[in-house]
C-alpha cells in the first residue's frame, strides 16, 4: 500500500522533469531586451557617426543568442548557472539600458553631443585604440606595484616597530601623528622638484598613501595585543624574537588588513593625480589627455577600464584576508 | 595508558621546590605604590599539591607570576629547589583563569607552542597528539579556539601547559569560569594527572570545596596586602568525597578563617 503510493509519486516527479523541465524566464527576457538593443542600434541611423556600429548589433546579437539558449540549459551549468541566475535581472536591466542609452545618444541626439557616446562609440575606442590603453596600463600597473608594495612593507615594518619599541614609539608617533592626517595629494608640488623623475616623485607619492595608514594601524594593532598572549608564550620559553613574529603580528592582523585597505584606496587617488600632472603614459595621463582633445568616449572607455582594475584589486584584496583571517569567525564581524 | 606514556616519556618529571622567602611586592599605580603582599614565607615541597585560598583581588595571582618568574618580587625572594627565579621557564607553566588560546592558531598549534618557542617542535610531534588524547581533544586537533566550549578551551589550555614536562604547574583559578559539572569533571582530571606524573601544583582558587577536594594543604591569605593568616593540613586519601564529615568540618574552619561564621 505504502510502496505503491511511494511509486505513484516517484512517477508523477520523474514525468514532469522530463517534460515540463523549468525554462530560466529571466534568461528569456534578457535575451528579448538585447535583441530589442541591437534592433534599436541598427534599425535607426546616427546622427553623427560613431564607428564600429556593426560590431556592437554583432556582439548584442550574439550575447542575445547565447542567453536564449542559456534559457533552457542553465540548469546544468552548475555553480556557474547559479551565478547568472541570480545575475539574470542585471543582464535584462542591462540589455534596457544599452536600448535606451542608444536612443538618446546616437539616434535622438538629446544629450550635448561632444560630452556624450553611445556604448558603440566606446566600443570604438577599444577596436581602434587598444594598443595604447594596453601600454597606459602597463605604465600604472609598474607604478603602482612598486609604490604600493614599497609603501606597505615599509609601513607594516615600521608599524611593527613602533608598537613593539617604547624607543621608536617615543621618537615615532609623534612625526606619524603630524604627517599621517595631510593628504598624500598636497605632497605633490613638493615632491615634483624634491625628486629627479616625476616618475619617482610619483612612486613615493604613491608609497607614503598606502604606507601610512597601514603603519599606524598596524602599530595599533600591535599596541592592542592581550598581554596575557604574551605572559602565556613566555611562561612556555618564547624569546622577544618569537614574541614578535608568532604572537605581535599574527594578533595584529585584523588592524593590518583595515590598514590594507585604507592604503589600497588612497594608492589608487593619489596615483591618478600624480599620473595627470607629469607622466608620459599611464590611466591619469590618457584621461587628461584624452580630455584636451575632448575625445569624451575615450574618457568613458577608460573610465570603466578602471573601475574594473580597482575593484578587482579591492577583490582579491578580500580574498586574501579571508584566507588569512578565516580565525576570525565568530571573533570579530566586519 | 596516555598518561602513563607522557610520563615515560620524561622520566625525571618530578616535582620541584618552591620556596617564596619574606616575599613583599608591590605594584606601581599612577606613580602611587600598591602593595599586594606582605612578608609571605611558605614552602611547597617537591610533589606537593597546594591550595591558595582568599578573598579576590588579594594578592594570590601575583604570588602564582612570581613563581612563574614572570616579576621579580619588590623585596624577597623566590627559589626554585635552592636557586633563585629570575626568568619564566617552560619546566614552570602557568594556566590563567582564561584559557587564553590563540584564536589564530588550530587547538593542535596552540598545544605545540611550548615545543615551537623552544626550538623542538620537529621532536615533539608525538608528545603534542600525547597530550591532546590526555585531555581528550584529538578529535579537535584542527578545530579553531572559537569553535571551542569553555571546558574544551580550558583542557586545550591544560595540554598546552602539561606538553612541555612541567615540574611545577602552577593553576591561576583554571576552573572559575566553568559550568559546575565541567568543573566536576576537570577536578578530577587535574588531580588525575597530578597522582600520575608528580609535578608540585600550586592551585589559586575561591571555590573551599575545590580546595579541599584537591590539595594537601590549604593557604590562607589575608585582604590587600596579602600576608599568610592561617594554614590546614588535608590529611585525607584520594578520591575525597565532599559530604566526607572530615571534609565538612574543614569546610567550616577555612570558612571562618575567612570571616564567615555561619
Amino acid at each position: 500500500m505504502t510502496s505503491a503510493a511511494v511509486d505513484k509519486d516517484a512517477g508523477r516527479k520523474s514525468v514532469s522533469s522530463a517534460f515540463a523541465r523549468p525554462v530560466w524566464k529571466h534568461g528569456l527576457y534578457a535575451a528579448a531586451a538585447w535583441l530589442l538593443a541591437a534592433i534599436v542600434t541598427a534599425a535607426f541611423p546616427d546622427v553623427v557617426p560613431w564607428g564600429s556600429r556593426d560590431v556592437f548589433v554583432g556582439l548584442l546579437l550574439g550575447g542575445g543568442a547565447v542567453l536564449a539558449g542559456l534559457a533552457f540549459s542553465v540548469e546544468k551549468l552548475g555553480g556557474l548557472g547559479r551565478g547568472l541566475i541570480h545575475y539574470g535581472p542585471w543582464l535584462i536591466a542591462l540589455g534596457l539600458w544599452f536600448a535606451l542609452w542608444e536612443l538618446i545618444t546616437a539616434k535622438l541626439g538629446w544629450m550635448p553631443k561632444p560630452f556624450f557616446s553611445p556604448p558603440h562609440g566606446l566600443l570604438h575606442v577599444y577596436i581602434v585604440d587598444w594598443q595604447r590603453i594596453l601600454i597606459c596600463i602597463a605604465y600604472t600597473a609598474r607604478l603602482w606595484t612598486i609604490g604600493f608594495f614599497s609603501g606597505i612593507i615599509i609601513g607594516f615594518t615600521g608599524g611593527v616597530a613602533l608598537g613593539w619599541s617604547k624607543t621608536f614609539a617615543y621618537w615615532g608617533m609623534p612625526v606619524l601623528r603630524l604627517i599621517g592626517p595631510v593628504p598624500a595629494s598636497a605632497w605633490i608640488p613638493a615632491t615634483f622638484f624634491l625628486f629627479p623623475t616625476t616618475f619617482q616623485a610619483s612612486l613615493f607619492l604613491v608609497a607614503l598613501a598606502s604606507g601610512i595608514p597601514v603603519a599606524i594601524l598596524t602599530a595599533s594593532g600591535v599596541n592592542s595585543v592581550n598581554r596575557a598572549f604574551y605572559d602565556v608564550a613566555r611562561t612556555l620559553g618564547a624569546n622577544n624574537r618569537y614574541l614578535v613574529l608568532r604572537v605581535a603580528i599574527p594578533a595584529a592582523l585584523p588592524h593590518v588588513f583595515i590598514g590594507l585597505f585604507m592604503g589600497l584606496y588612497y594608492s589608487f587617488a593619489v596615483l591618478v593625480v600624480a599620473e595627470m600632472l607629469g607622466a608620459k603614459y599611464g590611466l591619469g595621463w590618457y584621461l587628461q589627455f584624452q580630455t584636451a582633445y575632448s575625445a569624451y568616449a575615450n574618457v568613458y572607455a577608460m573610465l570603466i577600464i578602471m573601475a574594473l582594475l580597482c575593484s578587482g584589486l579591492v577583490k582579491l584584496l578580500f580574498v586574501i584576508r579571508d584566507r588569512l583571517l578565516g580565525w576570525q569567525k565568530g571573533v570579530v564581524q566586519w | 595508558m596516555v598518561a602513563t606514556t607522557l610520563r615515560a616519556a620524561s622520566a625525571n618529571a618530578a616535582g620541584l621546590a618552591i620556596d617564596f622567602q619574606t616575599v613583599s611586592h608591590q605594584y606601581d599605580l599612577d606613580g602611587q605604590p600598591l602593595p599586594v603582599l606582605r612578608q609571605i614565607d611558605l614552602n611547597v615541597g617537591p610533589g606537593e599539591f597546594i591550595a591558595l585560598l582568599g578573598p579576590s583581588g588579594c594578592g594570590k595571582s601575583t604570588l602564582l607570576r612570581l613563581a612563574a618568574g614572570l616579576e621579580r618580587p619588590t623585596t624577597g625572594d623566590v627559589l626554585e629547589d635552592g636557586t633563585s627565579i629570575a626568568s619564566p621557564d617552560p619546566s614552570r607553566v602557568l594556566v590563567f583563569q582564561d584559557p587564553t588560546l590563540f584564536p589564530w592558531r588550530t587547538v593542535r598549534d596552540n598545544v605545540a607552542i611550548g615545543p615551537e618557542a623552544r626550538g623542538v617542535l620537529a621532536g615533539s610531534q608525538k608528545r603534542i597528539d600525547d597530550a591532546l588524547r590526555l585531555v581528550k581533544l584529538e578529535a579537535f586537533a584542527s578545530a579553531f579556539p572559537h569553535q571551542l566550549s569553555g571546558g574544551m578551551a580550558q583542557r586545550a589550555a591544560l595540554a598546552r601547559a602539561l606538553v612541555n614536562d612541567p615540574h611545577l604547574l602552577l593553576l591561576d583559578e583554571p576552573l572559575g569560569r566553568l559550568d559546575s559539572l565541567t568543573r566536576l569533571t576537570m577536578q578530577e582530571e587535574i588531580l588525575s594527572l597530578w597522582r600520575h606524573a608528580g609535578y608540585t601544583v600550586i592551585l589559586v582558587t575561591h571555590d573551599v570545596e575545590e580546595a579541599l577536594l584537591l590539595s594537601q594543604r590549604v593557604i590562607i591569605l589575608s585582604e590587600r596586602p596579602a600576608r599568610i593568616k592561617s594554614e590546614v593540613v588535608v590529611d585525607l586519601p584520594y578520591p575525597r568525597r565532599r559530604d566526607d564529615p572530615r571534609i565538612v568540618a574543614q569546610r567550616q574552619t577555612i570558612l571562618e578563617f575567612l570571616g564567615f561564621s555561619a
